[in-house]
């Protein structure tokens, strides 16, 4: 990609100022100032990527010049991936403003062979989080107590969601409103029906009293 | 002819003169008038909590109600100092507390506060009535109780943006019965819970509350109670702001928001569900401030529906999705828009709807009336920015932050230099600007050109080499502020001209390329500077080798010397390099002069004392006073070692003779 050596704004050049003349450079004349991916000169100041804090802690390595090269190659190399710079952006309290908060929790559920991990966040509403966790594990069906008669029951065995809250308890899904429910869960867990046999509530979660 | 005049009048025309800079000037016209404006300021600002003392103020200014501090530099913001740095307010509010002076009003920002300084000053000022912490530390909710329980006259407790231990709720529950005075409140920033039964009593007898700015914890059916008792608020801060728009709390809600026919500042909705926005739609088409940026999701189109009803809006912050989209909206309907802030509000991720240049053309062109801007955005053309600074030739503030600090224009691949050149060019009124982006040498020089009244300069990962810090310091004459990051400028850029930094208020330089050396240099040449070094690196000992690359300086002038609360992490410069030679140095001598006005004469300016004292007895060396304008600490260091015999001294302000820039500000420093 050569740089547009040529090209200027047509209001710059009503101005008569020879930007070209004037514009500092370094590196060996004639070489191209812009590199392929459009960031920091090789061979130049010390860029962005330079001060890129890539080693946790080590403060004083971003400053070697030594560790130029791999750092524009890392760069390069993940082009969508901005690793942290101690101070940027520069906004106050950064982490305090509305910042769009993301609360993922772990999803176990009894006899599946790994985890999943939701964003509590995109959910509003109890109805939506259970559906979304159906269609995560979508061969098992999650007994749901607003429609126990409509599920599909694949293979039998239906599933009660539980969580853990802040204080390690053990929790049904769904008895708290949704905001204090997404503020206080840590984790959730779908229990196997047959081992919540005893736990069955038998009144049914504030939120499936509604209609 | 100004004798003509009573002390009485001057000290009424002077009343008029509120404004700080203007205050200083009217002080230097002449001996009278200097004393005159001393005996009735009642406003002081201090930009630099370490460029004076306590003493000294009261000194000058022993009728002062009305203090305003700074401390921390600007980076801290950004985590960029240690916490530790200093900025204390407690040696202040003890030399005042024990010299008698009826404090009024404090305004602090970046300060530590301790609850010893809130408990002195509630029990010491009696006539204490306002109190505003900007980005304050240091300080619990206990130190607020204080202030609560004895300041009976309490009419502001405005707290920006502080960090506060506020784990126990009690102070709200301190105002006594008997206070009715308030009229501004606002506690946004605490993080805890606030009884809300005393807040709703306080707000009820409070007749003249105007502003009222609740935390999250104040949930929604308090927030009516509230709106019902003061439909005479002016400016609202919303705390919890969730309902069900169906529900009867919903319309009791909107009930009590329709009867507060007088707001014109909205902002909080520290929790919000955006369906709820429509409740203050009634109250929109007053507003002349809005602030969204801590309501966390409000976008898409309950966001410009919302500012669709907003047709007076004069300042909005928002976060950045809002979109190009939304940012059309705002430029279609806000036309009287003067302050725009976009803030990011998730800057590691994908962006996707973040603005771009396309939403700042948008604005540039439906808001002619814009004069102060602060953008965070994923993007920034040269085009835009031409067309940007044609559409608003009126900016007085101009900050730019791309969220990727090295980002060319994506269009053309080139530095934004052309682009942040059409803007310094074309507002000449220009007092801030930020850059951002990919930045060459160009653009400083374009800014060292064009930039005449540019006072704060804030620089990013841009420059190739010393003469873009060059081009800004022999540019920009009435530069006080400048602040740099990650810039190859070193000591070839620091060491130019030292005299400089002594017509500002501060420089800031970190991860750059200055060293120790150099800025030893820097301080061995000025006196009247404060040079520090901040290491808060691990090593136990600092490497007093001068070659080595100095992580951060901050730089200031000052009256005082070298402040004695420094933290470890902490050096200034000069305790280090004094020397231990027979003659006193030049540096010595120039220390503590005390200049008398030997003549008496009202014509002759007079001009207060600085850290000089002239020693011994001196002849008059000569009378042409224009060799003290080209550096007066060296000048006059020249003179104090040449001129033994020296008797009287006269320094005229080039002012008077129309020449110079001046070296005087808030400080009071000797005019240049």
């Amino acid at each position: 990609m050569s740089s547009e050596n040529g090209k200027r704004l047509p209001e710059t050049d009503a101005a008569g100022l020879n930007f070209e003349a004037t514009e500092l450079t370094l590196g060996l004349p004639g070489k191209s100032r812009v590199t392929s991916d459009g960031g920091a000169k090789l061979g130049s100041k010390r860029g962005f990527s330079e001060t890129v804090d890539l080693s946790l802690g080590d403060k004083k390595d971003t400053n070697k010049l030594g560790q130029t090269q791999s750092q524009i190659d890392a760069r390069e190399a993940a082009p969508g991936s901005k690793a942290q710079v101690v101070g940027w952006p520069p906004v106050r309290g950064y982490a305090k403003r509305g910042k769009k908060s993301c609360k993922y929790v772990k999803v176990a559920v009894d006899g599946a062979p790994y985890l999943r991990k939701v964003d509590l966040e995109m959910y509003n509403t109890y109805q939506q989080l259970l559906a979304s966790l159906e269609d995560m594990f979508s061969c098992f069906t999650i007994r749901n107590f607003l429609n126990e008669k409509k599920m599909d029951q694949v293979n039998g065995i239906e599933y009660v969601p539980t969580y853990e809250d802040k204080d390690g308890d053990w929790m049904l899904v769904g008895d708290v409103p949704w905001q204090m429910f997404v503020e206080s869960c840590k984790r959730i867990r779908l229990m196997k029906n047959t081992e919540t046999v005893e736990l069955a509530p038998r009144t049914p979660p504030k939120w499936s009293r509604r209609s | 002819m100004m004798n003509y005049f009573p002390d009485e009048v001057l000290e009424h025309v002077f009343d008029f003169i509120t404004c700080h800079k203007d205050r200083n000037s009217v002080s230097l016209v002449c001996k009278s008038w200097h004393r005159i404006e001393r005996y009735s300021r009642r406003r002081v600002f201090i930009g630099n909590c370490y460029s004076i003392s306590p003493e000294r103020l009261i000194a000058r200014f022993p009728g002062v109600k009305s203090l305003t501090l700074k401390g921390k530099p600007h980076f801290a913001d950004f985590n960029l100092v240690p916490y530790d740095w200093g900025g204390f307010v407690y040696p202040w509010i003890k030399v005042l507390a024990e010299t008698g002076i009826g404090l009024e009003e404090l305004r602090l920002k970046r300060m530590v506060v301790s609850d010893e300084s809130l408990e002195l000053i509630s029990k010491t000022f009696v006539n204490f009535q306002s109190l505003v912490l900007v980005s304050c530390d240091g300080f619990s909710a206990d130190g607020l109780a204080a202030i609560a329980a004895n300041c009976r006259f309490l009419r502001e407790l405005d707290l920006q943006e502080n960090e506060v231990d506020d784990h126990r709720g009690h102070w709200l529950s301190c105002f006594p019965e008997s206070c009715t005075s308030l009229v501004s409140l606002n506690f946004a920033c605490l993080k805890g819970e606030v009884n809300l039964g005393a807040l709703e009593r306080l707000v009820s007898r409070s007749p003249n509350l105007k502003s009222l700015r609740l935390n999250r914890s104040v949930p929604l059916d308090t927030l009516q109670k509230l709106l019902m008792r003061a439909p005479q608020l002016v400016d609202l801060g919303i705390g919890s702001y969730v309902h069900d728009p169906s529900s009867e709390a919903s319309n009791k809600l909107k009930h009590a928001i329709q009867r507060c026919k007088s707001i014109m500042s909205l902002s909080g909705f520290l929790e919000v569900a955006p369906r709820c926005m429509s409740a203050i739609y009634p109250i929109c088409g007053n507003l002349t401030t809005l602030n969204l940026s801590y309501a966390p999701g409000i976008h898409g189109n309950k966001l410009t529906k919302l500012i669709q009803h907003c047709r007076k809006l004069q300042r909005l912050w928002i976060l950045d999705c809002i979109g190009d989209k939304g940012l059309g909206v705002v430029a279609s309907t806000c036309k009287e828009l003067q302050e725009l802030r976009v803030f990011p509000s998730d800057p590691f991720g994908a962006g996707n709807d973040a603005v771009t240049e396309e939403g700042l053309v948008l604005v540039s062109a439906g808001c002619p009336k814009l004069n102060s801007l602060l953008y965070f955005c994923q993007q920034m053309t040269n085009a835009a920015l031409i067309t940007v600074a044609k559409n608003c030739p009126n900016f007085i503030r101009f900050r730019l932050c791309i969220l990727d600090p090295v980002r060319p224009d994506p269009v053309t691949n080139q530095p934004l230099d052309e682009g942040f050149g059409a803007i310094v060019q074309s507002c000449k009124r220009l007092k801030r600007l930020s850059l951002s982006g990919l930045l060459t040498d160009q653009v400083f020089l374009y800014i060292g050109m064009y930039a005449e009244q540019l006072e704060m300069l804030s620089i990013a990962f841009a420059a190739d080499s010393d003469k873009g810090m060059l081009y800004v310091l022999n540019g920009c004459k009435k530069l006080r502020k400048l602040e740099i990051r990650d810039c190859p400028f070193g000591n070839a850029a620091l060491l130019e001209d030292v005299g400089k930094y002594e017509t500002m208020r501060s420089l800031w330089m970190s991860s750059c390329e200055v060293t120790l050396g150099g800025c030893k240099t820097v301080a061995e040449m000025m006196p009247s500077l404060n040079v520090e070094i901040i290491n808060e690196s691990d090593q136990t000992e600092f490497n007093l080798d001068d070659g080595q690359k100095v992580d951060k300086m901050y730089l200031y002038r000052t009256l005082v010397g070298h402040r004695k609360d420094a933290p470890e992490s902490v050096w200034i410069l000069g305790d280090l390099t004094r020397s231990e030679h027979h003659e006193p140095s030049l540096n010595d001598m120039i220390q503590d002069m005390k200049l008398k006005n030997v003549s008496g004469d009202d014509d002759f300016i007079i001009w207060e004392s600085n850290n000089f004292k002239l020693q011994g007895n001196f002849s008059v060396y000569g009378y042409n006073p224009f060799i003290f304008f080209f550096h007066p600490v060296v000048g006059l260091g020249v003179v104090a070692s040449s001129c033994k015999e020296l008797q009287e001294l006269r320094v005229f302000p080039s002012a008077v003779f129309g020449a110079g820039n001046d070296v005087v500000t808030e400080e009071g420093l000797i005019r240049r």
